[in-house]
């Protein structure tokens, strides 16, 4: 952008052709926003819980925890997996309903993702606003997924004697707060690699906020 | 001065006690809110203290809505039985209470049509049942053992209790009270352990008696218990009060 442009107010004639393009829905923003804050919660009282009795050789540092004592990260845990939960469920619905996942995360295709990634690993992989490329899509389908797994694996450490059937899908109790402990590894490695992309193209990040980003040329949009 | 000062604190030591129980989770709950609520202008703890509580207590609900008094917890081999059964309490292992068996009086009382109390002999005369379950701990390791007893539903029953009173409440010889719900107090395997193991519970285990619930974690299960109340006025509990959730349904 010019400095003109930025100081003057300009005639549309004067302006080089661009689009506004909408990203990102209202309710998928919305969801995402509440996801970040609950998400954040499970974690981080999720890692002083962790603490109370360390699976592993090692303890989370108390200031990337929540909750200040066990009593207080378990009240944020089982508080904040509604929200979770609620948010999630949400989420699902419309995206299954308003066609957002077939649309935008489907088709995935192997060949397609292993294009994806040779581009991406010469730093050729281009983004397209309002479009998911293959590994974005693979990683969105991933980290759904691994959602789902944190929720089902929560329920059988939460409710071992009442949902039994499901603690006996994850191979048991112990084997269950393993599966927990991974999937929460999933789901925060998604969370850097996420993040290092929203840093190395930050107008993505207004793309989520106001749900609208301009494009100097028009491109497919997102539907749904 | 300084002896006046000591003076003073021993006077109010019991509400300083109950202040510093409920000031624990609020501390807590406050760190957490800066934590999470820098630039949300909501970092008044007491706030964020309320609605964590109002949350446990749906939680509450939620759950004694999921319980299904006929679903038993699963039951395991001998072999699976965790050995060393590990120990843990709210002070070390060597701090549990000594307990003359001989002299033993569990005190019965609320809404109970006998209050006579009862001797370990008594209690021997009563059905007993055996389990092989798992302990959950809220810390979140587990260990499997193995508790003999009387089936507290036999118990309630023979006390003349009111079913229908909503908790069950237990002091114990070591100053920890707990409380449970009814539904859970009839369920088939919440016992009145007298015995781990094929022996009397040691005093780790919480000699003489320690109510054994498979349905919910390890802090639900008194030891040592002196006194079983019936009530419906919510008893609360040592952790409870502190901000643990009080169903604690597994």
């Amino acid at each position: 952008m010019t400095s003109a442009a930025a100081t003057s107010p300009s005639t549309p004639a004067e302006r080089p052709p661009r689009t506004i393009v909408p990203v990102h829905p209202a309710l998928v923003r919305v969801t995402h926003w509440v996801n970040v804050f609950a998400m954040v919660c499970m974690i981080m009282s999720g890692w002083m819980i962790y603490n109370a009795s360390p699976l592993f050789g090692f303890s989370f540092p108390a200031w990337a925890t929540l909750g200040g004592w066990l009593g207080g990260a378990i009240a944020w845990h089982l508080a904040a997996m509604w929200l979770l939960v609620g948010n999630g469920a949400a989420y699902v619905v419309y995206g299954l309903v308003s066609g957002h996942f077939r649309h935008n995360l489907l088709p995935l295709w192997p060949r397609e993702v292993l294009r994806d990634a040779r581009d991406a690993a010469r730093f050729r992989l281009r983004h397209h606003e309002g479009e998911y490329n293959s590994l974005q899509r693979l990683a969105y389908i991933g980290v759904l997924t691994l959602g789902m797994l944190a929720v089902a694996s929560g329920l059988a450490l939460w409710k071992p004697v009442q949902l039994q059937g499901l603690t006996a899908l994850f191979g048991g109790y112990d084997v269950a707060r393993r599966v927990h402990f991974i999937v929460m590894m999933g789901i925060v490695g998604f969370i850097l690699i996420h993040l290092a992309l929203v840093v190395l193209v930050p107008r993505t990040l207004l793309g989520m906020i106001g749900g609208r980003t301009k494009l100097p040329a028009a491109r497919e949009k997102l539907s749904g | 001065m300084n002896h006046e000062t000591r003076i003073q604190l021993s006077e109010h030591r019991p509400a300083l006690r109950r202040l510093e129980r409920r000031q624990v989770l609020r501390r807590g709950l406050s760190l957490g809110a800066l934590t999470m609520l820098t630039g949300c202008n909501l970092q008044d703890g007491d706030a964020v203290d309320r609605v964590l509580w109002a949350m446990s207590r749906w939680n509450d609900r939620v759950q004694a809505w999921l319980f299904d008094p006929n679903r038993l917890a699963p039951t395991y081999p001998a072999s699976a039985i965790t050995n060393p059964f590990p120990f843990n309490a709210f002070y070390p292992v060597d701090d549990a209470p000594e307990i003359d068996g001989n002299d033993y009086a569990l005190e019965v009382s609320g809404r109970v049509a006998d209050k006579q109390s009862w001797t370990l002999a008594k209690l021997r005369l009563l059905p007993q049942e055996s389990q092989i379950t798992r302990h959950i701990c809220i810390e979140g390791w587990s260990a499997i053992g193995q508790w003999s007893g009387v089936p507290f539903r036999v118990f309630l029953q023979r006390i003349g209790a009111d079913l229908r009173a909503r908790y069950v409440g237990f002091k114990c010889a070591d100053r920890y009270y707990s409380s449970i719900d009814m539904a859970t107090a009839l369920h088939p395997q919440t016992i009145l352990a007298l015995d781990y193991g094929n022996a009397p519970l040691p005093p780790k285990y919480g000699f003489p008696m320690k109510l054994r619930v498979p349905t919910k974690l390890g802090f639900k299960n008194p030891k040592h218990i002196a006194a079983i109340f019936v009530t419906n006025d919510y008893p609360g509990g040592y952790w409870e009060d502190q901000g643990y959730n009080w169903f604690s349904g597994s």
